[in-house]
């Protein structure tokens, strides 16, 4: 009897300790990940290798234009992407009945668009935005000659604004919906109107939602690489961009293209890991601070 | 403004004059409010509108290797002299009769390093094949390309291309494979320990650890594999081919992990209390109630959770640029360098002329990705919740 | 009865197909505290709710039959539901101001009625909170959240709000039912006060409550309107038996 009870509880430690492991494994794989990273980039994290241009080839200096590139991708994308996801969250919450089939439809339109691998989304705006805009736009404004028919940080941004479009619509519906029923019942018997409650009862009460949509639209953005091989992103370019039809530099394609495509990738490997370092760091404290508006989010629906 | 009248006069003689009680019976046009819904509404449809853009300019720029009838040959005549050198300045005067000049200053580069990390010589030629050949109408191009689709060498780039898929095929089956069997096992038990086993205190801390392995950027992990893990695994086991399916299946793996793990959780907690309390009542133990119980009991929710990791690692590109070899393969052993179907468009979209039969043909695998991640997008979506749902409330 | 302010003909709701008000015909005098009551689901708030078109937010909810406000059907296809509202208040059950100053909250009615002249607003802001009894405890605290008083001073910024917009009636769920004593009866006197102005209809469970304030008194039993007549009446010589079950406690 007792030799069985022990035989059970060997098995079960046995079996909770492999999921226990597993769980572990994960972490140990994340952690060294971020300890080699870190070991590898930090003699390079500098002011200097912030803030200056490469030289020599980008075998020496910083990555200046690679930082600016992808602080002006963010930016231009967020300003596409925020006012849309959140116009379309407030449908979802405020408009559409919760089972109608066009509700449903978003939202599997929405979800879809979440898993479309991201280099579809670099083949869509090569085809949409270069090809038939672009092509367009040049055709009317300037009789032909290439100024948007081709790759740019517009149409980089752009694309970019359409991957990170579910990322806000799902982070502001979930905001949205912590909104009690009650006031806007409250506003609504006052005599508002529907617009006047939700421009002043519903959107104010949402704004860290909005801004927690925001920030990870921006990690996510600041981060991939594929929608933008072949919309904007520069291998090099000596001076920063300054206008929408330029290309321009960006982190993560620029850790690629070190790391793959110059000749002598064991030369630069300090600034691969530099430049690795600078947007790791920089996706995860936005993320961080996401999982922080987040979680005050959600503390403040359960209470 | 009858109201705002009415208003005013409440409060200077307290008493309203029934004469301006508020007009109910005309319906009032507002124009913000009906601004405001027209625009809201029109906006939501955007992402239902994105899908569908998506589906018809993917596959337009796909459609002319179908198309046999005569038509125009490509207008650019040459793509030419791109420089090998970075560092060098992009130059304006380019940019007007070529598109991507800036983009593909590294194409011979590229194969060179196909070449570095593997023997395979399909791809090592140096090659001119932006010149556009005089002979040959596009017509008997796309016959010959469409012709080839079926086979197992893709030469996309020399003078007589050909454009096999089923390499390509392989090789991203091999690494889908190769990283569920790794992410797959991991993260289902992860999920199990987080869901069933931990403290509720530890829960709090490996769940949102675990999820900031989604945060990591794909370029990142491939950076790790290329530099780390390569170098780890080859001296682990052994092999000879230092970037193979096998590193590049691992660390693809480490990109579906967070959500196959993910999803698997929620599916984990919302088997009910009841299931748990009813199994240790009839004197089941805590693991076997885990694993015979509570596990069978979400397998739709895992099996969706599956799906999406499939779909995940099978659009993956930057993690396969780098850490795969690139070459391809038709071999199924592990250890070779493989070439997934995303790979392929990242790497060679950006060197192609716009509108001849290779660019037509990525396009052409940029469908065949969309359509398969829809399809299962749409089966984790619509079947596998409905089977969640029946089993759930089915019991 | 002399000037009718609220009456329905023959009413239905339902919930999907499930019914929650069956064939309630009832007349609401102008001017009286009207009260509501009956057991808990017998479709109080339901009634209250088709009286400002509340119920139009529930996408399931379906009605049959007539509501009159003004002898005006209120489900006509040509009423304008946002006037209608502002004719109809309501205070909820839980008190709900906005997460705005108390000033802010008082003045929201106003502002959406298009009035922004700070010293017309000032004075509105001032004459409701008198009006809700509430003016002397925040007069020195108007531009502090309202989130920070206490239950019955929401409550009462609640009715002052609502009488900001200055409603031709008033109607409250049980705004009482989550208070205590001394809050509790301060807001018995204003409604009581209230009635001077304004047309009320009062969901309460609290038997005293309802006797002592309302005129008239109707009591609902699963969806039905049992009896409805003068309070004294149904308290003291109720026609129904199930009335007075119900008001002397004897109700399952
Ligand atoms: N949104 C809804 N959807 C479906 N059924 C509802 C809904 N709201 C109320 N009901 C149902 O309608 C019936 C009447 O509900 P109502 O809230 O009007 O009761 P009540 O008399 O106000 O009860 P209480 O005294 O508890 O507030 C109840 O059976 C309730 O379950
Ligand atoms: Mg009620």
């Amino acid at each position: 009897m007792i030799f069985k009870k022990f035989k059970q509880d060997a098995k079960g430690f046995i079996f909770e300790g492999i999921t226990l492991l597993s769980a572990l494994i994960i972490i140990a794989i994340l952690v060294v990940m971020l300890v080699v990273i870190v070991k590898g980039g930090k003699s390079m994290f500098t002011w200097e290798f912030l803030s200056t241009f490469p030289t020599e080839g980008m075998t020496k200096g910083g990555i200046f234009p690679a930082i600016f590139g992808t602080a002006l991708l963010v930016i231009i994308m967020s300003i596409a992407a925020v006012p849309f996801g959140t116009i379309t969250a407030i449908y979802l919450t405020e408009y559409a009945k919760e089972n109608s089939f066009i509700a449903r439809s978003i939202r599997f339109a929405v979800r879809t668009l979440a898993v479309i691998p991201s280099i579809i989304y670099g083949l869509f705006g090569l085809g949409f935005f270069i090809k038939f805009v672009g092509t367009g736009m040049d055709s009317i404004f300037t009789g032909g000659q290439l100024k948007w028919g081709q790759p740019n940080i517009l149409w980089a941004s752009l694309t970019m604004a359409l991957l990170t479009l579910p990322v806000v619509i799902v982070s502001v519906e979930e905001a949205l919906k912590t909104i009690p029923r009650d006031l806007r019942e409250a506003s609504l018997a006052l005599g508002a109107t529907k617009w006047q409650t939700i421009r002043k009862v519903v959107l104010p009460g949402s704004y860290s939602g909005i801004m927690t949509g925001t920030i990870l639209a921006v990690s996510r953005g600041a981060g991939e690489v594929a929608p933008i091989l072949f919309t904007g992103a520069a291998y090099y370019l000596a001076t920063l961009p300054h206008s929408l039809s330029d290309q321009f530099m960006v982190l993560g394609y620029h850790i690629y293209i070190m790391s793959t495509q110059s000749a002598n990738v064991d030369q630069t490997l300090p600034i691969q890991f530099g430049t690795t370092l600078v947007l790791l760091l920089l996706t995860f404290s936005l993320n961080f601070t996401a999982i922080i508006l987040r979680y005050r989010i959600r503390k403040k629906r359960i209470a | 403004m009858d109201n705002f009248k009415k208003i005013k006069d409440l409060f200077k003689n307290k008493k309203p004059n029934p004469a301006d009680k508020i007009d109910i019976t005309r319906k009032r046009f507002r124009w913000s409010d009906f601004i405001a819904e027209k625009i809201i509404k029109s906006v939501a449809f955007l992402s239902i509108t994105i899908i569908i853009l998506i589906f018809i300019f993917v596959f337009r720029e796909s459609f002319p290797i179908f198309n046999f009838a005569k038509k125009e040959k490509p207008k650019t005549e040459q793509v030419s002299n791109t420089q090998e050198q970075y560092g060098v300045e992009t130059t304006a005067p380019e940019k007007q009769e070529q598109y991507g000049v800036e983009e593909t200053t590294a194409p011979e580069k590229q194969e060179q390093y196909g070449v570095q990390t593997t023997e395979d010589t399909t791809k090592g030629e140096s090659f001119t094949p932006q010149e556009v050949t005089e002979s040959g109408s596009t017509t008997d191009n796309n016959k010959s390309a469409l012709k080839t689709l079926p086979t197992k060498v893709w030469q996309p780039v020399s003078d007589n291309p050909r454009y096999g898929l089923l390499p390509l095929l392989i090789g991203t089956i091999k690494i889908t494979l190769i990283s569920l069997l790794f992410a797959g096992p991991l993260a289902i038990l992860a999920a199990l320990y987080t869901s069933v086993f931990a403290p509720k205190r530890l829960k709090e801390l490996i769940k949102p650890t675990i999820e900031m392995l989604a945060g990591v950027p794909s370029v990142v992990i491939g950076f790790f594999a290329l530099m780390v893990m390569a170098t780890f695994l080859q001296n682990l086991f052994g092999y000879d081919v230092r970037l193979n399916s096998f590193v590049g299946g691992i660390a693809m793996g480490l990109a579906a992990i967070p959500i196959i793990y993910t999803i698997t959780e929620d599916a984990l907690t919302a088997v009910p209390k009841t299931y748990y309390e009813a199994s240790l009542a009839l004197g089941a133990s805590k693991w076997q109630t885990a694993f015979f119980v509570i596990l069978p009991a979400a397998t739709p929710g895992i099996f969706a959770a599956i799906l999406l990791g499939i779909g995940r690692v099978f659009g993956e590109t930057m993690i396969a640029l780098m850490a795969t070899g690139n070459a391809a393969m038709m071999g199924l052993n592990p250890f070779e360098s493989v070439r997934t179907l995303a790979a392929t468009i990242g790497a060679e979209m950006a060197e192609v002329v716009f509108g001849d039969t290779h660019y037509n043909v990525l396009f052409l695998i940029g469908s065949m990705l969309f359509i398969f991640t829809f399809a299962i997008n749409a089966i984790a979506e619509f079947w596998v919740k409905g089977k969640l749902m029946k089993k759930i409330q089915g019991k | 009865m002399k000037n009718l302010k609220i009456h329905t003909e023959n009413m239905y709701l339902y919930y999907g197909s499930k019914m929650a008000l069956n064939n309630v015909s009832i007349e609401i005098p102008e001017n009286k505290v009207t009260a509501l009551i009956g057991p808990s689901g017998c479709g109080k708030s339901t009634f209250l709710r088709s009286l400002n078109r509340m119920n139009d937010l529930i996408d399931s909810v379906k009605i049959e039959g007539n509501i009159f406000i003004d002898d005006i059907n209120i489900y006509d296809k040509n009423i304008d539901v946002v006037n209608l509202r502002k004719k109809v208040g309501m205070v909820f059950q839980k008190s709900n101001p906005f997460a705005k100053s108390i000033f802010e909250n008082v003045a929201y009615g106003p502002r959406i009625n298009g009035i922004n002249n700070n010293n017309e607003l000032t004075e509105i802001v001032e004459k409701s909170l008198q009006n809700a009894a509430i003016w002397d405890e925040v007069k020195d605290r108007l531009h502090d959240s309202a989130l920070g008083l206490s239950g019955g001073q929401q409550q009462r910024l609640c009715i002052a709000r609502t009488l900001a917009v200055n409603p031709e009636v008033i109607l409250m769920d049980e705004p009482a039912s989550a208070l205590d004593p001394i809050s509790t009866s301060k807001i018995e006197e204003l409604i009581v006060q209230l009635k001077e102005n304004y047309t009320i209809v009062i969901v309460t469970h609290n038997m005293q409550q309802a006797a002592r304030i309302s005129d008239d008194t109707a009591f609902f039993y699963l969806g039905e309107l049992i009896e409805f007549g003068k309070t004294k009446k149904i308290f003291t010589n109720p026609d129904k038996k199930q009335t007075e079950d119900y008001i002397t406690g004897r109700f399952g």
